[in-house]
């Protein structure tokens, strides 16, 4: 080990020794040297701030989350039967065109009767993984955990804390129209403000 | 003439100075052990990973809407795309897979023990971020498993309290799964985690040279902090042999046996993926982490839901700051794993519970198998000699589904108990009560089945014993 060797305590005293022993023969250089690393440090926390601030704003802009919600139709209530639960696809409204195909978000579609619907996310409750319907047994299950609920989105069995996300939906000039854009979770099962 | 070139060099350079502070540093002898060859190891795999992931970078495209594409023109149509997947993802494996052997032997060592806590802290952060890379990485495989991967972080920080919604967004940078946040596993995978190991890797490589590299303990020498550091440097003083040549030559084997490893793995298992395209359309798909972390995978579908936010949220916090601040409470005393029991119980402990989950993860026995009702054959001895109604009963049990969490024969889904025998277990009046009110794991098919449906099921339930079991019976009706 000769590293440890070339800085061993004593040669550091020494170097501390010739420090103080040139420090008082220039004193006036000394005060102008403390200035400018004063002066010099100083800018350099301006210059930090400066760079550092829009940098970290930049980073986080979307843990401020400013984005909402928007009304997206999912096509003429006439291609979801009365009794039926059928899997519809939308198109997420703040999608770019390098999205792909994850653009694409798809929900499953409840019509109670005539005029009622359920519309709920394809994310299971418990870690979001795609839940499928079963018509025989009218459960939804989920490949990842082994949770199932039944065809009203409640809790069947398995892990999941609660029932399906149910997506706000209105019927408009015979359109299926759901408000759509984010992905539900356990913290945001709802966008604020989707009432 | 070569000779004067050299001495040039030697003189800018100062060659033989940067050598014996660093490659030819002295170690102590007892350092030329197999168990101590994990470190270089890792480096080695993190050196192929560098140059791999580099070399895949050139094909690659991160967008949401071409990475996939990239891969499948880099599987089979760039010269030798393939093996440089292979040589990418084989490399994590064996990358994971070594460096916890690394932290294994560290820690059965006492190399954690006074003066080395930084050492030890900087390579757990650094197993963490090695972590992190598998986890980036499989993102970055931009497929199914990728695409529901992403789905199963963002539910998991949905379940922090009061921020949970914000760091969601953060993750998937926007309020969906989408081509940005593709980009921003690029960047953490490419560039920030890599940035990082880099950066603590010089730290951990420093600290290595300037504390000195973990003489093998012997049983009975307790580190104490007064003296260990005066010992350790009589020690080198005394009996230390340069690392090169002296030690050198085990790290030299294993790291040429690791990297042909990976080849042969590379070249006869091929790479991973990708799997169906990142369209979430596609949904009967049943997504599954890499080997990695189907210990957790696991253990979440185990767990009772009320432990599972604590699983999830507090425990890793828990049991990382028990790895991490180890030296600081247990930072002095004896070294040698033949003096401490309770350790060597630990790791047992700790590779037995991984081993295990990991084993269960890989065929999932709690998740349905959704195609069973359609594709699993109902046993023909279970349906000779049975009357219509019971018959009607077997046709109900394939196509109300039953067979996707209950198995006939051994084939259908595992989250159920098998129906072989469940004659033996359940009277006729227990199984209608199960049918309609479901209970434990079983949901309740009362509003699902006609009374005549729930009849000829349990008729054709009630035939399910061996010949010699006796049918279940209710005492007070005897």
């Amino acid at each position: 080990m000769s590293e440890p060797n070339s800085d061993c305590p004593c040669k550091k005293a020494a170097l501390a020794k010739e420090a103080s022993a040139t420090a008082p023969s220039a004193s006036s250089g000394s005060s102008r040297r403390d200035l400018l690393l004063k002066i010099g440090a100083g800018l350099n926390i301006i210059a930090a701030a400066l760079v550092g601030v829009p940098l970290v704003g930049y980073a986080l802009s979307s843990f401020a989350r400013a984005s909402t919600n928007s009304w997206i139709s999912l096509g003429p209530i006439a291609e979801f039967p009365e009794g039926q639960t059928r899997l519809a696809t939308y198109r997420n409204p703040q999608s770019k065109q390098w999205d792909g195909d994850t653009a694409e978000v798809p929900c499953w579609v409840r019509r109670v009767d005539t005029e009622s619907f359920q519309v709920f996310a394809i994310n299971c409750t418990h870690l979001g993984c795609p839940v499928r319907w079963f018509q025989e047994s009218r459960l939804f299950m989920c490949p990842c955990h082994g949770g199932a609920f039944y065809e009203d989105g409640s809790h069947a069995s398995g892990p999941p804390p609660r029932g399906l996300f149910q997506y706000k939906y209105k019927v408009e000039s015979g359109e299926l129209k759901v408000l759509g854009g984010h992905l539900p979770n356990l913290s945001e099962p709802l966008k604020k403000g989707d009432v | 003439m070569l000779k004067s070139i050299a001495l040039w060099l030697e003189d800018r350079l100062h060659i033989v100075k940067l050598f014996e502070s660093t490659a030819g540093h002295k170690v102590p002898p007892s350092t030329n052990s197999w168990f101590y060859v994990f470190g270089s190891g890792t480096l080695v795999c993190f050196v192929l990973q560098i140059v791999t992931g580099t070399l895949l970078a050139f094909v690659y495209v991160p967008s949401g809407s071409e990475a996939w594409t990239s891969l499948q023109y880099l599987n089979n149509q760039v010269f030798l795309g393939w093996f440089l997947r292979a040589m990418h993802n084989w490399g994590s494996i064996f990358m994971v897979a070594i460096m916890s052997a690394h932290l294994i032997q560290t820690f059965l060592f006492g190399a954690y023990k006074y003066p080395r806590e930084l050492t030890w802290v900087s390579g757990c952060v650094l197993f963490l971020c090695t972590l992190g890379m598998a986890f980036t990485g499989q993102i970055l495989r931009f497929d199914q498993d990728a695409y529901w991967g992403l789905g199963i972080g963002a539910s998991i920080m949905g379940r922090v309290p009061f921020i949970g919604a914000q760091l969601v967004h953060l993750m998937l940078a926007g309020s969906v799964i989408a081509g940005e946040t593709l980009s921003r596993f690029f960047s953490l995978h490419v560039f920030i985690v890599p940035g990082t190991i880099i950066a603590l890797l010089s730290l951990h490589l420093r600290l290595v040279l300037a504390k000195g590299i973990n003489e093998y303990p012997k049983p009975g020498a307790v580190v104490k902090k007064e003296s260990y550091e005066a010992e350790y440097e009589e020690m080198i003083r005394k009996t230390g042999v340069p690392f090169v040549p002296n030690v050198i030559g085990k790290d030299l084997i294993f790291s040429a046996l690791v990297m042909m490893a990976i080849v042969t793995c590379a070249l006869f298992l091929g790479p991973q993926g990708p799997s169906g395209p990142p369209d979430p359309r596609l949904i009967h798909t049943a997504p599954a982490p890499d080997f990695y972390f189907l210990p957790i995978y696991t253990a979440l579908a185990l767990l009772p839901a009320y432990m599972e936010t604590f699983l999830l949220l507090v425990l890793p916090v828990i049991l990382l700051a028990v790895l991490i601040l180890l030296p600081f409470y247990s930072g002095t005393g004896e070294k040698s794993y033949r003096r401490r029991p309770f350790a060597v119980v630990i790791v047992m402990l700790a590779l037995l519970t991984a081993g295990l989950l990991a084993y269960l993860g890989t065929f999932a026995p709690w998740s349905p198998h959704m195609e069973a009702w359609r594709h699993a054959p109902t046993p023909i001895a279970e349906l000779k000699g049975r009357t219509p109604l019971q018959l009607q009963g077997a046709i109900l049990i394939q196509s109300k589904q039953c067979r996707n969490c209950h198995s006939l024969g051994g084939e259908g889904g595992l989250r159920g108990p098998a129906l072989d025998t469940v004659a033996t277990r359940l009277t006729s009046d227990q199984l209608i009560r199960q049918v309609i009110q479901g209970s434990g794991n079983m949901p309740a098919y009362g509003k699902n089945l006609r009374p005549a449906e729930v009849t000829a099921l349990v008729e054709f339930m009630e035939t399910l014993r061996p010949s010699y079991q006796p049918a279940a019976m209710d005492p007070s009706r005897r």
